[in-house]
């Protein structure tokens, strides 16, 4: 168990310190730990402290939670291709923040964006719960997710469809790609007490997805309480999932590959997995940030691109192994 | 000591009686077969009994809170799920959940109650092997010795038998009667009805939502109440290796 969770740790820590380090103001590592720690007036603490720190922390908050509600999500379902966006969240909360670029209430107030984010992920939950709640079972939850999915989406596109410009349908494309970029402490804090529900909720769900190992009847029958269960998957991937999409965008792939590729080191236990995959969602996000900084520096490349661009092939090739295992 | 009671207890799904006016009573030290036809409503009856299933009347399990039910009864569904390559000794040690606080380790009782679980079904050189990699067969025993691990005094378990080698079910069913010897119990349905006279103390017939007969197997296997039941004739002996049920022909 350790010998998985600590090199993780370790290489988070490492991560973290380069994504401090990368941007377009070329300064050396003695100088920029003196600017974040020591502080001081002056270009290079601002840099530090408004720019690079907001963003190497969002990208630890936001890929550690993406991981951690991909492991449990999966474990829940038991099916390795579950992800956090199934129950429509991620959707609902992108569709939240398109409607605020539209119609101009993005550029109000400065938080104006993430917030009507979160108001479309709070609608999308309370509609999941309406549809999945106390009696609901899994394949319930499977079926509501896509509907609301399909129903964000489709409701996303409508707004893309009735832009009046160009420029603000560029605006929402891009926005929905996906980004840490000129993120702002603030950022950090409006997001930091969902993922801290969600991450809470979520970790706690060890035990319950051990005993589904073994089947729903089954682990009831072991004294889970598979409602109680349930309520806290969805209400923890909820604000977690709706938490990062309202700061970052739509970030895909990282709850999917990083379960599925961590769990064959935990002995495929899904409660050890969640830990394992919270670090593993923060290595991969982090390195990603980084990346981006570093392939492209002056194009801005999103995100979210790049994680499908690196998640999808990762993911084609679990399937091909998983495939020549089961022969 | 009465490890279950059901009074009266019924099912109705979708406007049909699965069963109704069930009563009976399970004690200390039973090897209880549950047998009847295909749709007799076994599984219900059992799912029922344990509060997993919206039920009119009483059992007394389904009153229990859901820690106090699982120091009390293991259950062994019909469908043989194991849904990560986890080792066979991690879905053994499952079977101690019930008795584990939140982030508690199994200790050293646990981990004898495992080893016995283990051993009782044969699969110490299986303990490291990723379970879904076995045999339909093989899963099956892990399956039983997960439930046998959570030491529970009454062990109920859906058809536990099906798909195992006959060496495997008679050393099965002999798990259960020495268990029995120790003063649990057991209430396995199974449709070998060889197997449930040889080895069951206590014979439960199910048909079409009625409970038709309760009580040792030679007093519930008369050739009318077979004839009835299952519309097979049979052989029935007892003799000098114990009873011998052989069923025979189809009779409609």
């Amino acid at each position: 168990m350790t010998r998985v969770l600590v090199p993780l740790a370790c290489v988070v820590a490492l991560l973290f310190a380069g994504s401090l380090m990368v941007g377009p103001a070329q300064v050396g590592w003695a100088e920029s730990l003196r600017a974040l720690m020591g502080g001081g007036e002056g270009p290079l603490p601002m840099i530090m402290r408004e720019i690079r720190l907001p963003r190497a922390i969002l990208a630890v908050l936001i890929g550690g939670s993406l991981g951690l509600a991909g492991a449990a999500m999966q474990g829940y379902l038991r099916n390795p291709l579950a992800e956090p966006g199934l129950i429509g969240v991620s959707g609902s909360a992108a569709f939240g923040a398109v409607l605020a670029l539209q119609t101009g209430f993005a550029a109000m107030f400065a938080l104006a964006l993430p917030l009507a984010a979160l108001a479309g992920a709070l609608a999308a939950v309370l509609l999941i719960l309406a549809l999945a709640g106390p009696r609901g079972t899994s394949l319930t939850l499977i079926l509501a997710g896509i509907a609301i999915s399909a129903l964000a989406a489709a409701f996303t596109s409508l707004v893309l469809n009735l832009s009046p410009n160009p420029f603000a349908a560029s605006e929402i494309v891009f926005w929905m790609m996906g980004s840490l970029a000129d993120r702002s402490m603030t950022h950090v804090w409006i997001i930091l007490p969902f993922m801290g529900v969600g991450l809470g909720l979520l970790m706690a769900l060890g035990r319950g997805l051990d005993a589904l190992t073994l089947g729903e009847d089954a682990a009831e029958a072991m004294g889970i309480n598979l409602m109680r269960l349930r309520l806290m998957l969805i209400v923890g991937t909820a604000c977690v999932v709706g938490a990062g999409t309202a700061v970052a965008g739509a970030i895909g792939f990282v709850g999917l590959v990083v379960p599925h590729l961590l769990r064959p080191l935990v002995g495929a236990r899904p409660s050890r997995l969640l830990w394992a995959s919270a670090l593993g969602g923060a290595v991969m996000l982090l390195a990603a940030d980084i990346a981006v900084r570093l392939i492209l520096p002056e194009r801005d490349l999103k995100l979210g691109v790049l994680t499908a661009i690196i998640g999808a092939p990762l993911f084609l090739h679990l399937i091909v192994k998983t495939r020549r295992a089961r022969i | 000591m009465s490890l279950l009671t059901l009074e009266t207890l019924s099912v109705t799904r979708g406007g049909r009686n699965v069963f109704h006016d069930i009563s009976l009573q399970l004690n200390e030290g039973e090897v209880i077969g549950l047998i009847g036809p295909n749709g007799a409503g076994k599984t219900t009856l059992m799912r029922a009994a344990l509060g997993l299933l919206p039920h009119g009347g009483r059992s007394s399990l389904a009153e229990l809170s859901a820690t106090d039910r699982a120091r009390s009864v293991a259950w062994m569904p019909q469908s043989r799920e194991i849904a990560w390559p986890v080792s066979v000794e991690t879905v053994v040690t499952l079977g101690r959940l019930p008795h584990l606080g939140a982030g508690q380790r199994p200790g050293p009782a646990d981990r004898a109650a495992i080893d016995r679980a283990i051993v009782g079904m044969e699969l110490s050189h299986l303990r490291t092997r990723p379970a879904t990699e076995l045999s339909g067969g093989e899963q099956t025993r892990v399956l039983i010795a997960r439930a046998l691990a959570q030491g529970t005094p009454l062990l109920m378990a859906d058809e536990p038998i099906a798909g195992l080698d006959p060496a495997h079910q008679i050393a099965t069913m002999q798990t259960f009667v020495a268990l029995a010897g120790q003063g649990q119990s057991v209430l396995v349905s199974l449709h070998d009805l060889g197997l449930a006279v040889r080895h069951c103390t206590r014979l439960l017939l199910l048909s079409e939502g009625r409970l038709v007969a309760d009580g040792p197997p030679a007093e519930v296997m008369t050739p009318e109440r077979i004839a009835e039941v299952f519309g097979i004739s049979a052989w029935y002996r007892e003799t000098e290796h114990g009873p011998v049920y052989q069923p025979l022909e189809v009779l409609r």
